[in-house]
């Protein structure tokens, strides 16, 4: 009897400690979790509901069915804009060939580095709204920057940028490269001065050039790197607002309109709740599968160990 | 002989090197050019005259044209040649080809109309910094406030995310606990889902508690973030665990443990996080955008894109305007920029 109340005492202790224990963990889990739960996990499930319905806020919402996802996969002007997020995408490997020339040539041992990194780091701090607003200012076809020196240099009808539907989206696309490139230069330099310096040694001495030490030594060890900085590209891709608010409102003739400002339009200016959340939805299945694909792809390059 | 071969062949590598070095120095220069031309040229125009930016070719320095008052009508002075010599002068009347102008001199005008060639007459400019365009911008939209705005939401979005982040990252790397890696994995599992996915159903829940246009709406969707709670998880995961057993013996609590022992440990992480969080909540605009509709709730960034609505084609304000902006954080950076660079580009590869 008694070895039997030892244990259920003991036992009942262990339950005690256990639930104490649980306590002191969800105590310290409270904040965030509630947090996590209200603004996250609520909201990601509300807006799977919301694409399935029709709604305006103020009348009675309406369960469509999928009729939301129909009306998108026949929306020219949805297909138009994601065409627009998609070329605004090949913005990145430019930028990235730009930010990988600068990381070369800073991984030079050279006096005043740090001069040139704080100078290159100098957009990347600024806020986009404000280089936004700065570059439509350069973008001005009459008076701005950019078209006076093109004038200068002797190019007597340079383009009309920002008011051009041919000529928008290189615009927007050269200011990510201005802004993003220091950046990603630093992201390169820290990976570059991570290759074993004794790969580049071998490589001399089976005669390599410089070329091919760049092209079978430097490029594939930066894969990771490269695979970082796509990933990060194309997700902010698929989320660019900001700028286009400023720069364009989404024009001319909506050639610069994105997605997420598609979904703004929808959700915000005419309250389309619905429709927005299925944009969203979709927006969300895209990114994933190309975050996936990227991964897959990637991992079996990333892979890689020095001896 | 072959001394000097090897000699003259280390001096030739020698300069080829410095010719490298030199092409490579002149590419990062002309890049820097680049780089901050923008820049300069957004301060320039900030404080130019409005009818001023519209020169062709655009000029960097600002400077007005200097008028001079006679009989108690102003004019602008012009610059001209006289009988071989330069002189400055007041224009009096313009016809087809030529101008009447007499001689400005030692402050006075010469009462004697000559005759110029009207092609011949340049603005006589000075170089003047016109600050007035920074206190009509500062004015016109209240910046002050936008600035007040952005540091409380700032501040508190910072903190709150810091603080509900570490104390998760605590449980999650230390405690023992129902669930953890069950709701470790959801976290996880929400991490890539887009802003735009629960901004719709967030906006219809503020608006239901009638928060709209408040500082809640503002802070507190920004409290709370699993990537934050994730990144400080592993970094304490890699804080070795013999100080706080020892605390643990001497029977401190674990919130004790938590406050005096992991989070001095964890000041780097903690460091990263901060400016990561500020950086991001100090140049957020969509969601400040979506949630304010009144001027005195704006932040800055929001606060900015409603002056260029108001300015549209005012570009000296429009630049006084993004300077004020500006200034600020490359201020912080400047005098920062070691502990800047590294945060942003830690949370970077760590994200």
């Amino acid at each position: 009897m008694a070895v039997i109340k030892l244990v259920q005492t003991r036992s009942k202790l262990y339950k005690m400690q256990f639930l104490k224990d649980n306590l002191t963990a969800y105590a310290f889990l409270g904040p965030n979790i509630l947090g996590f739960l209200t603004f996250t996990l609520l909201p990601v499930l509300a807006s799977l509901v919301l694409a399935f319905a029709e709604w305006d806020i103020l009348t009675a919402p309406k369960f469509v069915g999928f009729a939301n996802f129909w009306t998108l996969l026949q929306d020219k002007l949805f297909w138009k804009y994601f065409s627009n997020t998609i070329y605004f995408m090949l913005g990145i490997p430019v930028g990235m060939a730009v930010s990988l020339i600068l990381a070369l040539l800073m991984n030079n041992k050279l006096k005043g580095i740090v001069i040139f990194r704080t100078v290159y780091f100098l957009p990347v701090v600024s806020s986009m709204i404000a280089v936004a607003l700065l570059w439509r200012w350069i973008y001005n076809p009459d008076f701005g920057l950019l078209n006076s020196f093109l004038r200068w240099i002797g190019i007597i009808n340079p383009p009309q940028w920002l008011s051009s539907k041919i000529w928008a989206k290189p615009a927007i696309m050269i200011m990510w490269v201005w802004k993003g490139a220091g950046y990603n230069m630093l992201l390169y330099l820290a990976a570059l001065q991570g290759i074993p310096q004794q790969l580049y040694e071998a490589a001399s001495i089976d005669g390599a050039s410089a070329w091919q030490r760049f092209w079978h030594i430097t490029l594939p060890m930066l894969g990771p790197t490269n695979f970082f900085i796509v990933i990060m590209g194309i997700i902010g891709g698929f989320q660019t607002f900001g700028e286009i608010y400023v720069m364009t409102g989404g024009g001319p003739a909506g050639s610069t309109t994105t997605i997420v400002y598609y979904i703004y339009n929808n959700a915000f200016q005419w309250f389309k709740m619905g429709y927005a959340s299925s944009i969203a939805w979709f927006l969300f299945i895209i990114i994933f599968i190309a975050t996936l694909l990227q991964w897959k792809y990637a991992g079996q390059k990333v892979e890689y160990s020095v001896g | 002989m072959d001394y000097l071969d090897k000699s003259l062949s280390r001096k030739h590598k020698f300069n080829r090197f410095l010719q490298e070095k030199v092409l490579i120095l002149l590419i990062l220069v002309l890049g820097s050019v680049l780089m901050i031309a923008p820049f300069i040229w957004m301060l320039s125009t900030s404080l130019k005259e409005p009818g001023a930016v519209f020169t062709y070719p655009p000029e960097w320095i600002p400077a007005s044209h200097i008028t001079v008052t006679y009989q108690d009508t102003e004019y602008g002075l012009y610059k001209v040649m006289v009988n071989g010599k330069e002189e400055k002068v007041i224009k009096i009347k313009v016809f087809k080809n030529d101008a009447d102008v007499m001689i400005y001199r030692d402050g006075k005008v010469i009462e004697e109309v000559i005759k110029v060639p009207a092609n011949e007459l340049k603005e006589f400019k000075k170089i003047k910094f016109l600050w007035r365009n920074y206190i009509e911008a500062w004015n016109a939209v209240p910046f002050g406030r936008f600035f007040l705005n952005s540091i409380i939401v700032g501040l508190c979005i910072t903190f709150g995310q810091v603080f509900t982040s570490s104390l998760a990252a605590y449980a999650f790397a230390r405690l023992n606990f129902k669930l953890r890696d069950q709701i470790f994995l959801g976290y996880l599992g929400t991490m890539m889902i887009p802003g735009t996915v629960t901004m719709i159903p967030v906006f219809i829940l503020l608006k239901l508690m009638g928060w709209i246009d408040t500082y809640q709406a503002l802070i507190l969707p920004g409290m709370f973030s699993a990537y934050g709670t994730f990144m400080l998880r592993q970094f304490f995961l890699g804080i070795p665990k013999d100080l706080e057993e020892s605390a643990f013996i001497d029977g401190a609590s674990k919130f004790t443990i938590y406050l005096k022992i992991i989070l001095p440990l964890s000041k780097p992480a903690l460091a990263t996080l901060t400016t990561f969080v500020f950086m991001g909540s100090w140049n957020d605009f969509m969601w400040p955008l979506i949630v304010t509709n009144s001027m005195e709730m704006k932040t800055l960034p929001v606060g900015l894109a409603a002056f260029q609505g108001l300015y549209t084609t005012n570009w000296t304000l429009l630049m006084a305007a993004t300077v004020i902006v500006l200034i600020p954080v490359l201020m912080v950076y400047i005098f920062n920029q070691r502990y800047f660079v590294k945060g942003i580009v830690l949370s970077g590869l760590k994200g």
